[in-house]
């Protein structure tokens, strides 16, 4: 009991402010990640670290709150994060076996 | 008789005529010429001997009321599907079914060998139940049901060759006339309605004569059905539809623009006489609406070198004697001209088809002449139809003309001067028309020489039945002064509130004296120029001096409504359609489409199928919504 709470303690010890630009700086990555790089893989990593990012800071609160449910919810996310991947991944290859490409724009075709 | 025969025998006389007409409709190919005009002919035979029946127990009953069912019914209208037949509703069946049988007649031989001869005699059917509609209808409702129903019949039959586009003018100037007076009835109708609260002529009438009792509206009614009237009666200012709805076959003219339909104006001014009476300034109008259009019209005559142009004109001059009477208040002059004017012009009419029969449709006066050497038959009833409309004695026409100038001296000598006035133009112009046709030199063309004929029996019978009653017709309405009782005066008392002219006898023989004396002269002045002199109207216009220029022309009043009328409302369409149309609505309604092309054309280039462009588009929405909820 006591070792968790000193492990609280010493998270505690970097300052709350610091969690949240950290995250909002990971988050902004994946941001730009998305918005910016045209290969699906990389895009696709950036969705990942925005739920990352996210992630930290449910994880980050649920400490500072004593409220174990922002950890709860970290797990689920984890858990459709996992899923996604799986599809994601999935649709990617089908879609590389059929245009030779993982660029983004390449699949342009739906539209007026 | 039972009442209720008598009810089923009222019925059957509209209905003979329309079952004819929907037999003709539904076997219309199928049947062979004879066939169709034989049973055409007997429907409305068959309505004459009915109506012969009704007429001789309106004699002791007085009227006939048949109620069929009720028709519109809301609110306060109240409109039966009901008859009413009396004594002036019986002699108008009478002379529509009789007349009418005559005139079916002839048609089977005028018409024999024409293409639309089944389709022609279907409409002449329809015609006469139309106009049996008419005078047999209880409220005005109905009434206007057969009015409507003549006009379109009328339309039909002028139009009956519709491959000529002369004659589809023709049909739809005098439709399109028509509607003018039309329009003045539905607005009279609404403001008999408003007055009295019911559309039932004889509940109007006997509400119209309450003592004491105040009607606003009266004058409005009865100048409103006199311009209804002069709509269907050809009266100044919508006469020009007549002569030129002698584009339709000549039985055609005898029948619907001569005996019957154009009568219609007088019949519905007789059977509405009560309130007319009650009105003098809308009878002042009358009078001399009748008048001016009787001289008018007759002047144009004198002029005309169609046979038919010149019937039809007399028919418009003698249609404002009739009115001249009624405005007078002689209602029963005038209606005893309507009867002998329907024997005698429908006479008038045949024979002249008779002579366009014979002369394989030549209708120009100038290309005719002794022709009485070719058509005996035809000469002999033409030269009977003649005396009667010059007002010979003792033909009918002499009577009822002479009835309306007395009535007219009664009143005033001038008015007596302007009625003798148009009576000598109608001899100048019938005794011109007569003799160009029937005597002097033979204008005929050669090749129409060769197969001039007498028309075949079928024509010339009702020619010589119409012929008796135009010498006879005058029987009915006898004066005092040749031992006559005035039969048809006294008949039609119960409804008529004229009273009884009291003339003294010596004036009325000097006065008959003078018109016969007139007639003896014009018609010899006539004989002086076109026997003596044998004159021939030129063939080009050109050098006539003003007033005959003016004449032959017709006083220009085509070409008057032409520039006052037609041409502005021509205009008025050009602008309503070129720019109120094409501009405004169109503008609007197109301007609508492509604004939306617009927007569309701009707002598709959001779904440009860019994922990273959709992404941003996403990421920019997110963005802007944390800073509204940020903001407030």
């Amino acid at each position: 009991m006591n070792e968790l709470i000193n492990l609280k303690d010493q998270l505690r010890i970097i300052p709350l402010e610091h969690y949240v630009f950290l995250c909002i700086i990971l988050f902004s990555i994946g941001v730009m990640g998305v918005l910016l790089r045209r290969n699906m893989i990389i895009v696709f990593l950036s969705i990942e670290l925005m739920l990352n990012s996210i992630n930290l800071l449910a994880v980050t609160f649920s400490v500072y709150h004593n409220d174990a449910s922002g950890q709860a919810f970290v797990f689920f996310v984890m858990v459709v994060a996992a899923a996604e991947v799986a599809v994601g991944l999935a649709m990617l290859v089908l879609i590389f076996r059929n245009i030779k490409s993982v660029d983004i724009n390449a699949l342009n075709h739906l539209k007026w | 008789m039972e009442n209720n025969i008598l009810q089923l025998i009222t019925i059957l006389i509209p209905g003979l005529p329309l079952l004819g007409f929907i037999l003709h409709y539904i076997f219309n190919d199928k049947i062979s010429e004879k066939i169709s005009g034989m049973h055409a002919t007997l429907w409305v035979f068959l309505a004459f001997i009915l109506s012969c029946t009704v007429f001789y127990s309106i004699g002791d009953k007085g009227q006939i009321q048949t109620h069929l069912f009720s028709w519109i019914n809301t609110g306060d209208l109240n409109i039966p599907m009901a008859f009413i037949i009396d004594q002036l509703s019986s002699i108008m069946m009478l002379l529509i079914t009789g007349v009418g049988s005559l005139i079916h007649i002839y048609s089977i031989g005028y018409m024999h060998g024409d293409k639309g001869f089944n389709r022609f005699f279907a409409y002449l059917n329809l015609f006469i139940f139309f106009m049996l509609l008419l005078v047999m209808a209880d409220n005005y409702v109905l009434m206007f049901v057969g009015w409507e129903g003549v006009g379109l019949c009328s339309w039909l039959l002028i139009g009956f060759w519709y491959q000529n586009q002369e004659y589809n003018k023709a049909a739809n100037k005098a439709f399109i006339m028509n509607r003018i007076g039309d329009l003045a009835m539905i607005i009279a109708m609404f403001l008999i309605f408003n007055q009295f609260g019911t559309l039932i002529i004889q509940d109007v009438i006997s509400e119209a004569t309450v003592p004491g009792s105040l009607h606003i509206h009266l004058g409005g009614i009865t100048l409103l059905l006199f311009i209804a009237a002069t709509g269907k009666s050809a009266q100044i200012p919508l006469f020009t539809w007549l002569p030129d709805a002698m584009a339709g076959p000549t039985p055609v003219s005898a029948l619907i623009h001569a005996a019957t339909m154009v009568t219609a104006g007088i019949y519905l001014i007789i059977r509405n006489n009560v309130l007319f009476s009650m009105t003098p300034d809308t009878m002042t109008v009358i009078m001399v609406t009748g008048i001016v259009t009787a001289i008018f019209a007759g002047s144009i005559a004198v002029k005309q070198n169609d046979i038919k142009k010149i019937l039809a004109y007399s028919t418009v001059s003698q249609l404002g004697l009739m009115f001249f009477a009624l405005g007078l208040g002689a209602y029963a002059a005038a209606f005893f001209h309507l009867i002998t004017h329907a024997f005698f012009k429908a006479l008038l009419f045949l024979g002249a088809g008779s002579i366009i029969h014979g002369l394989h449709g030549e209708q120009d006066i100038r290309k005719m002449g002794g022709l009485h050497r070719y058509m005996k038959t035809t000469h002999w009833v033409y030269f009977i139809g003649l005396l009667a409309i010059m007002a010979v004695p003792p033909f009918s026409g002499f009577f009822s003309k002479d009835g309306i100038l007395i009535a007219a001296y009664h009143k005033s000598p001038l008015l007596w001067g302007l009625g003798l006035a148009s009576g000598m133009l109608t001899v100048f112009y019938m005794m011109r028309s007569y003799l160009l046709v029937f005597h002097g030199d033979s204008r005929v063309e050669k090749d129409t020489m060769k197969h001039i004929h007498e028309s075949p029996p079928v024509m010339t019978v009702p020619l010589i039945l119409l012929s008796v009653l135009a010498l006879l017709g005058g029987i009915i309405n006898l004066p005092h002064i040749f031992h006559g009782n005035t039969w048809l005066q006294h008949y039609l008392t119960p409804i008529l509130t004229e009273g009884s002219i009291h003339a003294d006898i010596a004036l009325e023989y000097i006065l008959m004296g003078i018109s016969v004396s007139a007639v003896a002269l014009v018609s010899y002045f006539a004989y002086r120029i076109y026997i003596v002199k044998g004159a021939v109207p030129s063939e080009n216009n050109e050098t006539q001096g003003f007033l005959s220029q003016l004449l032959s022309s017709r006083y220009y009043v085509d070409e008057i409504y032409q520039a006052v009328i037609v041409q502005p409302f021509y205009k008025i369409s050009a602008f309503f359609y070129n720019i109120l149309d094409l501009k405004i609505i169109d503008g609007a309604v197109n301007g609508l489409g492509k604004l939306s092309f617009f927007i569309s054309g701009h707002a598709k280039e959001t779904q440009n199928g860019n994922i990273s462009y959709y992404l941003f588009a996403m990421a920019l929405g997110m963005g802007g919504i944390l800073f509204l909820f940020l903001l407030f």
